[in-house]
């Protein structure tokens, strides 16, 4: 374990010491706090940052997340099965990328006002992508030998997709999901910036216009613990699922 | 005379009716046979395994197994391929069952009518391993293994041997004449290698130049069981120069 991530923990060790010595320079803490001072700061506002704003985002994420996976998983299969869904929406999710979907929150703010489902669907547009074209290239990438041998054992469409193309579009799958939760994060941040009563992102701003350096980054901190954490829990059960996979 | 289980009458066949790969071609192999197919590549030896398999119809003639003609030759033959196809994420009992699972069979029958198989493959103590945790022959055995289970007494076996090295190959054909005998089964059998046909069959089919027309064959001048040290005796010495310089003669000069 040490031996593994020591390398990266000692840069990171590195960073935060030149990063506290540089503050501690500077000395403008309203502005450029240490991270001694946001850990601090994070303790202090340990209540409402745990008990006000994290449920609010934490649900924007997770109700974001799911609309994303079974939207997304939806279309995947339907564009794998039909040729006809793959030429009309293939194209339509890939160029959908080329539109700045951050951009257009404020228009969601507007649609569905300052409660959490405006935050829930600038979550769902960002993550829908990699879930989505994961899936579904997952769903073709299974070998054709494969598919034609279950053909000579007699089975059917039906026996090809759950045994073949589920099969081998699972780790495609998680993938996508690595990238979805990550940002997820970051939508659920930007649309809670945008208008919200509650939310880390909100608090992180709201922290701004008053000028408290260390508790713009404490909300910021949480954020990236809870990535972090989607994104092993989500390593975690890739693992479980795909015993297979340990020899590879 | 024993009665015959693949025939193929007037077969014509091409890929989306451009270059013809079979031109009337007529063949029998009988019950329990071990018919080998012999020829250089692109000579339309995997067209007449897709075709028997069903995975292509034939445009002309007609295809009988076991005495009928069916609608779909789909799961009507056991086929295994020259990459052994496991899937990666099923141990190798639960890749030995997909024959099985196709049919109908629940998962905890399959198992019980499996294990008991795994000890006279070779593969005891593997039954919950993965593909990627076996040797290249335990593969390919479990491969066969999954084409014995598919029940048909039709057995296609595409180059099943050719990326295995010299030694376990050997001991793979010896292991595979057993099993033809015990099981009962008609094999069809695609190589290149002509030691490993003359060891084998019965009868060689050579496949020179396509469009395939009438089948060259030849019956192998040896008793069963086999050893490979039969395959010095001078009759047999002689065929097998005789099939390289024919096989050698279908390939274009360079």
């Amino acid at each position: 374990m040490m031996k593994k991530y020591g390398p990266a923990l000692l840069i990171v060790l590195l960073l935060f010491g030149l990063w506290e010595l540089a503050a501690r320079l500077v000395n403008l803490p309203f502005i450029f706090p240490s991270p001694s001072g946001v850990a601090v700061r994070f303790w202090e506002l340990r209540e409402t940052l745990f008990l006000e704003h994290l449920p609010s985002t934490l649900s924007i994420i997770l109700i974001g997340l799911a609309i994303s996976i079974v939207l997304g998983v939806a279309l995947a299969v339907w564009m794998a099965a039909s040729e006809t869904a793959e030429r009309a929406f293939y194209p339509i999710v890939i160029s959908s990328q080329m539109i700045p979907t951050i951009a257009l929150a404020p228009i969601f703010i507007l649609f569905f006002g300052y409660g959490i489902w405006s935050k829930v669907v600038v979550t769902v547009l960002i993550t829908f992508f990699p879930i989505t074209v994961n899936t579904f290239d997952g769903l073709k990438s299974s070998s054709k030998e494969l598919r034609e041998l279950m053909l000579t054992m007699g089975g059917t469409k039906k026996d090809i997709f759950f045994k073949v193309q589920v099969p081998s579009a699972k780790p495609h799958f998680y993938s996508g999901l690595k990238v979805a939760v990550t940002l997820s994060v970051i939508g659920a941040a930007i649309g809670e910036w945008l208008g919200a009563q509650a939310g880390l992102g909100y608090f992180s701003r709201r922290m701004m216009t008053q000028f408290d350096g260390a508790a713009v980054f404490a909300p910021v901190v949480l954020l990236s613990i809870v990535g972090i954490v989607l994104f092993v829990m989500v390593k975690l059960l890739e693992k479980r699922s795909m015993k297979w996979r340990k020899n590879e | 005379m024993r009665k015959p289980v693949l025939q193929f009458q007037d077969v014509s066949f091409s890929y989306g009716g451009k270059k013809l790969i079979l031109d009337q071609l007529n063949m029998t192999v009988y019950d329990r046979e071990f018919v080998t197919i012999i020829g250089a590549s692109g000579s339309g030896k995997s067209t007449l395994f897709r075709l028997i398999t069903g995975l292509e119809q034939e445009e002309a003639g007609a295809v009988w197994l076991n005495g009928e003609q069916f609608e779909s030759r789909h799961g009507r033959t056991g086929y295994m391929p020259q990459q052994d196809l496991l899937m990666p994420w099923r141990t190798v009992l639960e890749n030995a069952s997909v024959p099985l699972e196709l049919a109908g069979i629940s998962k905890r029958e399959a198992a019980k009518r499996i294990i008991p198989l795994l000890d006279e493959f070779g593969l005891e103590g593997s039954a919950d391993k993965y593909p990627s945790e076996l040797s290249g022959g335990m593969r390919q055995r479990v491969s066969f293994l999954r084409s014995v289970l598919t029940g048909s007494n039709i057995l296609l076996l595409d180059e099943p041997f050719s990326a295995l090295d010299a030694i376990t190959r050997l001991s793979m054909q010896e292991w595979l004449l057993d099993q033809w005998e015990k099981r009962e089964k008609t094999i069809l059998f695609i190589t290149h290698d002509v030691n490993e046909a003359l060891f084998l069959s019965d009868r060689i089919f050579i496949f020179q130049d396509t469009p395939v027309r009438t089948l060259q064959e030849v019956a192998v001048p040896l008793d069963r069981p086999r050893s490979q040290r039969d395959l010095n005796d001078s009759a047999v010495l002689k065929l097998k120069n005789d099939l390289i310089d024919q096989l050698r003669s279908g390939v274009k000069k360079p």
